[in-house]
């Protein structure tokens, strides 16, 4: 699905990814740990394609192509779909056309011909029930006047409307309560299939609780220092990141 | 909605900058008193008329050009202008197949050609439409249906013809001869423009149009609409422009004054799209342009709404006098400059009448290297008590070699006034755009999806058709503005 090869990454001079190699294969769902500033979220919007980081190194490749020579919107047609931290309000343009515009975009990358008003709004109709979305929200501006939650649910509900290849959750669990966490991680479960991937990024174990990892990496100061199964999660919920921290402290 | 239209492929330059090659019938270059009285016997004007213009002329030579406005440009050389410009053969039309095959050719190639072809042929359509070709009004669409209910659509020219008594009673009464500069040479040099009257109690049964189209070279465009609703009437009104790619500027000084009557209602839409000039800010449109309503008596209501994109430097306000009491004016604006384009528009709101609202929404958008200023006057005048206003006056910045500017005016006299205003200046989101192409749409039809939705609240007051042609420019008119 990708593979991410000694990815070096920096803004202005600082460099925030040192290194990242990473093997995501169909089916999968691998989890990114790690304490605030190890690069998870560059990790992110780096591969997102966010024009604000330079690449200076490496290579990325997502299903046979090299990632890295792919506009953002590229990246995104070919299957590439990132739920945002802190998702984006548009006012005045509706979820539903805001949504219908990115699917025909889509489609129209892979020669498809436009969905019909009708299909769409069946799909609209489906997927919501997905993250229990209420009808209102879909036809209310984007993210505009949404409450954390129900941005949150907003992205897991526009990727299954986009049905990616490969999705990748970057903190989608902070600043949700309980049941909207399990709300959340009920869709991203039912979206997973053989065919696609999910990448979360999390600080907290506790969203694995509900998404559970095939693996789990500890990214540290730009590089991934250890990779294990699930367990390596609950390992680190126990220890916290300090052990981390002194066994892979490097200079700056 | 805006999906379809923002899908469609886009070309980026101005698509209407092609000339038709016409025969046209031309008065010499200049102005003076000769060629005012040229124009007048070429339309064969009775005496009344020729006087209004010999006055409004003598006005206009003492008259000094207005430099109020946060524009700059060349002032226009007034004596090298033609005043007169009419597509020959300038004979009454009877039907679409006398209209020079040429001009239908221009027709079908300006950007809404199919509706306005259909519109021309009177195929399937709930709009009549007057088109003015340069300086003279070619066609007039639905007449007959019109006049069934009583309603006289037709050229300000047959105007002064066949009804002189209400064009005399109600020419000058928003807009007098000597309001301003460029209003007192339209009242001198004016060579047609649309007439429009509903009688008592009819609701026009479609939305009347007129399409302004400047083609010869060196000429300049004044027309007139004067648009009067009696009592209890209704119609929507709808007017739009294009101009040739010229390198020289040429002035549009056009003048439109709407009238409304007891419990009458006026709904006025314009989309705007003159030559904005090139992207050095060569050529273009100067349209400076005075548009001012009367509620003349209670319970009536003007409506404008305008979607600016063109135009190399505008000089806009559309105005309401609200004199009925009870009488409501509202004005809906969108403004677009891009490139080296200036925009001085916004309204004035003219509170006289007892119980009178306004609500003024203002939506610039400025890209490139433009200037773009919103100007507006709330004057609450004694005695007009309980008089309300509400203005929202929105800026948005694309890049940051542009300006925006809010100029806003407010005078109270009258205590119990209630009067709100809102302003906000935002700059176009990277975040915006990135979120937009993380879910695949390319940064041009972001950016047309953004602009969109923020200019809603003024694109839902368009009727239909105009709504979809608006959005369609205002995606090209910010193509390449951005990333």
């Amino acid at each position: 699905m990708i593979s991410i090869k000694n990815l070096h990454a920096s803004i202005g001079d600082k460099e925030i990814l040192r290194g990242i190699n990473l093997e995501v294969k169909a089916g999968e769902i691998h989890a990114i740990m790690g304490p605030n500033g190890s690069g998870k979220s560059t990790l992110s919007s780096v591969l997102a394609g966010r024009e604000d980081y330079d690449v200076t190194e490496g290579e990325v490749t997502f299903n046979g192509k090299n990632l890295l020579d792919l506009s953002t919107e590229d990246r995104a047609r070919e299957g590439l779909f990132l739920a945002f931290q802190y998702p984006i309000e548009i006012p005045g343009v509706s979820n539903i056309n805001f949504l219908r515009t990115a699917l025909n975009e889509i489609r129209a990358y892979h020669g498809q011909e436009e969905m019909a008003a009708k299909d769409f709004l069946a799909l609209v109709k489906e997927k919501s029930k997905l993250v229990e979305l209420d009808a209102k929200l879909a036809s209310r501006s984007v993210n505009e006047g949404f409450s954390g939650g129900e941005k949150k649910r907003n992205e897991i509900f526009q990727m299954a409307m986009l049905n990616p290849k490969l999705a990748i959750l970057d903190e989608t669990d902070s600043g949700l309560d309980i049941d909207a966490l399990r709300i959340v991680a009920t869709g991203v479960n039912k979206l997973k299939s053989k065919d696609n991937a999910t990448i979360v990024i999390t600080h907290y174990q506790r969203l694995l609780d509900y998404i559970v990892p095939d693996f789990v990496h500890i990214l540290y100061k730009g590089r991934i220092v250890k990779s294990g199964g699930k367990e390596l999660a609950l390992e680190m919920e126990a220890k916290g990141y300090d052990e981390i921290k002194k066994e892979f402290e490097i200079a700056d | 909605m805006a999906n379809e239209i923002l899908e469609e492929h886009i070309n980026k330059d101005y698509e209407w900058g092609f000339t038709t090659n016409i025969d046209a019938d031309e008065a010499p270059k200049g102005l003076n008193e000769d060629i005012i009285k040229f124009i007048s016997a070429k339309k064969n004007e009775p005496e009344w008329m020729l006087e209004f213009r010999l006055k409004a002329f003598r006005n206009w030579q003492n008259m000094v050009e207005p430099e109020w406005a946060h524009v700059s440009y060349t002032k226009p050389n007034f004596q090298d202008i033609i005043y007169y410009s009419a597509p020959k053969p300038k004979k009454e039309l009877a039907s679409l197949d006398e209209v020079d095959p040429e001009l239908l050719k221009t027709f079908e190639k300006l950007g809404i050609s199919l509706e306005e072809q259909k519109r021309l042929s009177g195929v399937q359509s709930n709009i009549a439409v007057d088109v003015v070709f340069d300086s003279v009004s070619v066609k007039t669409t639905f007449k007959e249906t019109l006049a069934e209910k009583g309603i006289i659509f037709c050229s300000f020219s047959e105007a002064v013809q066949d009804h002189p008594e209400l064009v005399k009673k109600y020419m000058g009464m928003a807009v007098p001869p000597t309001d301003n500069f460029y209003a007192a040479l339209n009242s001198a040099v004016f060579t047609d423009g649309s007439f429009c009257y509903i009688p008592k109690g009819v609701r026009s049964p479609m939305e009347l149009s007129t399409y302004f189209r400047i083609n010869a070279s060196g000429t300049g465009q004044f027309e007139r609409t004067l648009i009067i609703a009696d009592e209890d009437a209704y119609v929507s009104y709808l007017e739009g422009c294009t101009a040739p790619q010229r390198d020289e500027n040429q002035l549009h000084a056009a003048v439109v004054e709407i009238i409304t009557h007891k419990n009458a209602e006026v709904k006025y839409s314009t989309v705007q799209n003159w030559y904005p000039g090139d992207k050095d800010g060569k050529g273009g449109i100067f349209n400076f342009v005075t548009k001012r309503g009367i509620c003349l008596e209670d319970n009536s209501k003007i409506s404008w709404t305008q979607v600016e994109t063109g135009s190399a430097v505008t000089w806009k306000y559309p105005s309401v006098i609200l004199k009925g009491n009870n009488s409501v004016g509202e004005f809906y604006s969108v403004a677009v400059t891009n490139n080296y384009q200036q925009a001085d528009t916004g309204t004035k709101m003219i509170h006289i009448g007892k119980n009178t609202r306004s609500t003024i929404i203002s939506k610039g958008i400025s890209a490139g290297f433009s200037n773009n200023s919103y100007r507006g006057l709330v004057q609450i005048k004694k005695g007009a008590s309980n008089a309300r206003n509400f203005s929202q006056c929105d800026s948005l910045l694309m890049g940051d070699k542009c300006g925006a500017h809010t100029f806003p005016y407010i005078e109270i006299k009258d205590k119990s006034a209630v009067v709100e205003h809102e302003a906000t200046t935002s700059k176009i989101g990277e975040d915006q755009l990135f979120y937009c192409k993380q879910r695949g749409i390319d940064n041009e039809k972001a950016i047309g999806l953004i602009v969109n939705g923020y200019c809603k609240e003024v694109l839902n007051k368009l009727p239909m058709e105009f709504a979809v042609e608006a959005q369609k420019l205002l995606a090209i008119s910010l193509e390449g503005s951005v990333g």
